[in-house]
């Protein structure tokens, strides 16, 4: 009889019922987007968090046709990559698009965490959200740096070099953990071929898996939002938030927009400044590595350049490598060192803003600076810079709590 | 039926199933530890890394007074200085301005943890990598070049590390320790072999 009943809802519905009693759908869509209710208080910073979902799958694309035509070895990598540039159809337009589009998703990444310290967006409930977002972004920078090294230009050759022996200032291990992670002497064909290994699989799915558990985090305790108020706590009688509307269509109609804008300003700079002045791809890599040679000046992509300048900052080697890795992993303690009783930068102290702007001038400069030589005023410079930046968080327990306005009850919110 | 009663009335004994519990994940924990060996191993420089690694001959006799030739051992840049005896005297002097004067925790072979960091004082023998992260240091042997205390040595162009004509640190630069010295030996008066010691291979 149940059989029978089942064929008759089968013929009834057709292939959608059909497909809806085998795998949830409607239950996901519903779930997940039209009944997912979302702040309707939102601004222009909460873009940042669909466009760099945007900028993964166009990494994982242009990607995997890279890997179509790239050849992994001391001897093939570099002229694959000029193979690719010159006689692979439409190759310099894949190529460029991976290498712009890196540079995007840190620009992405790095505004959408400026807004979670904006808005106390780590507070809790939200600290598992925010560990798992550190997590993809410490995963992004490893695959960034191995997807650096992979043209073996003379930029990457050196930069896996300083970056490398950075783990030999790790006492006693350090000269061995160089050894196995080079597996040669020195930066070499091994070495090579297992970034290539790592950036083309391992960190891709390890940043997939993170990627999948911040969402999931995400639609457990639901978004922040400008005002920092949990919209949960005021529910209508129907259960709803009052202060919230559904995802869909609502916001997936709004990232939409942000998405259009974004692909605008990305074919501007693939078409037209593909290197961005050097920026986003380095000079020196267009010449082959060259192990006997190092570029008169070696710098980072920008994206690393404010922990770089950290590093040159300070005149002992091994400190120098400890507060650079600490200045990363110094976010991960923030939604414990934020002791403001409000979340939102809008109802914080005036020390708060101050420290925050200071701290966003910080990173800015750092950046700067890393770009620049390490001698005379920028060094001076760094380090009054990298003591900013530091005391940002150091000091954060004792400033954040000061001058706190009341939070209102309600999202501040003006129909437009 | 009589077998069902008794196993429906036997009591599940927790204490003995925790245990056993716990000593299955330690032990698969253990055969996980052992299985990642070989692939942790792997990362190792290989067998070839290893052969081509060997010891690197370098015929001294066309090296004039004051120069450098880079040869290359273990993917290294090697810099062997025939210093002239200004360049030695330009050694000394300047101790109070070093990290590590007497190469206390620097790397190098007994016999160059001396004054001048080499078996004879007129050839230096140095791996050209910088101490601090791996540039190649650039020569710099003029007195007063870089400025005018400056007695002649190494300047990393990286990150501004700077080493006298014995590759020892200066304060002020990022690196901590002096330059390294490979290990090598003279197999006769005009040959230096890089890699090598008189008991065999380094």
């Amino acid at each position: 009889m149940a059989a029978n009943s089942a064929d008759t809802a089968d013929a009834k519905g057709g292939l959608w019922a059909w497909i809806n009693k085998r795998l949830p759908v409607t239950e996901f869509i519903r779930e997940q987007l039209t009944g997912y209710y979302a702040p309707k208080n939102f601004n222009i910073w909460y873009f940042f968090g669909s466009l760099a979902l945007v900028v993964l799958v166009l990494q994982l694309v242009t990607g995997i046709f890279l890997t179509m035509f790239y050849k992994v070895g001391e001897t093939t990598s570099f002229d694959s990559v000029e193979y690719i540039m010159r006689e692979v159809n439409f190759g310099w337009l894949i190529r460029y698009l991976h290498s712009t589009g890196a540079s995007a998703f840190f620009i992405v990444v790095y505004l959408h965490m400026f807004r979670a310290f904006l808005y106390g967006s780590y507070r809790k409930p939200r600290e598992l959200l925010w560990l798992f977002g550190m997590a993809v972004y410490l995963a992004l920078m490893a695959e960034a740096f191995m997807g650096y090294v992979l043209p073996w230009g003379n930029m990457s050759f050196w930069g896996a070099q300083v970056i490398v022996n950075l783990f030999g200032t790790i006492p006693g291990i350090g000269p061995v953990l160089v050894e196995w992670i080079r597996g040669d002497y020195g930066i070499a064909d091994a070495t090579l071929n297992r970034f290539f290994a790592l950036h083309v699989v391992a960190i891709p799915l390890g940043l997939l898996l993170l990627v999948a558990l911040h969402l999931v985090a995400l639609r457990r305790t639901g978004s922040n939002n400008p005002d920092g108020i949990e919209i949960k706590d005021k529910v209508g009688p129907d259960g709803k938030p009052l202060d919230g509307i559904p995802f869909h269509p609502y916001y997936t109609v709004k990232d939409v927009v942000g998405i259009a804008v974004f692909f605008i300003l990305l074919a501007i700079i693939v078409f037209f400044v593909p290197t961005f002045g050097g920026l986003f791809l380095e000079a020196p890599n267009f010449e082959p590595a060259n192990p006997m040679s190092t570029p008169e000046h070696i710098a980072p992509v920008w994206y690393f350049t404010p922990f770089y300048a950290i590093l040159r900052a300070v005149p002992d080697q091994r400190m120098g490598a400890l507060l650079m890795f600490f200045a990363v992993v110094v976010f991960l303690f923030v939604p414990w060192l934020d002791r403001s009783p409000a979340k939102s930068i809008r109802y914080k102290g005036l020390p708060s803003k101050v420290a925050l702007t200071l701290f966003a001038v910080s990173f800015v400069v750092l950046g700067y600076l890393g770009l620049q030589p390490a001698e005379g005023l920028y060094v001076v410079l760094a380090r009054i810079f990298a003591v900013i930046y530091f005391l940002f968080f150091i000091l954060m327990p004792w400033y954040s709590p000061i001058g706190a306005k009341p939070v209102p009850e309600r999202v501040v919110y003006h129909a437009h | 039926m009589a077998d069902h009663a008794v196993v429906a009335d036997d009591v599940v004994d927790l204490s003995r199933r925790k245990f056993l519990t716990r000593a299955t994940i330690a032990t698969g924990a253990v055969g996980a530890a052992f299985a990642a060996v070989p692939f942790i191993e792997s990362w190792m420089p290989s067998e070839r890394a290893r052969a081509q690694g060997e010891p690197v001959q370098v015929d001294l006799s066309k090296l004039e007074a004051g120069q450098m030739i880079t040869p290359v051992w273990r993917k290294q840049p090697i810099y062997v200085v025939r210093r002239t005896p200004d360049m030695v005297q330009r050694i000394a002097g300047h101790n109070a301005d070093l990290k590590d004067p007497d190469s206390k925790d620097s790397t190098q072979p007994a016999y160059a943890k001396n004054e001048t960091r080499s078996r004879t004082a007129e050839i230096l023998v140095l791996v050209g990598i910088c101490t601090h992260l791996g540039c190649l240091p650039k020569q710099r042997f003029s007195a007063g070049e870089l400025y005018p205390s400056w007695p002649g040595g190494f300047f990393c162009p990286c990150h501004g590390s700077r080493f006298d004509l014995a590759g020892r640190v200066f304060t002020g630069s990022p690196a901590s320790i002096n330059l390294r010295v490979p290990p090598y030996s003279y197999p006769n008066e005009h040959t230096l072999l890089v890699g090598a010691e008189e008991k065999g291979p380094a």
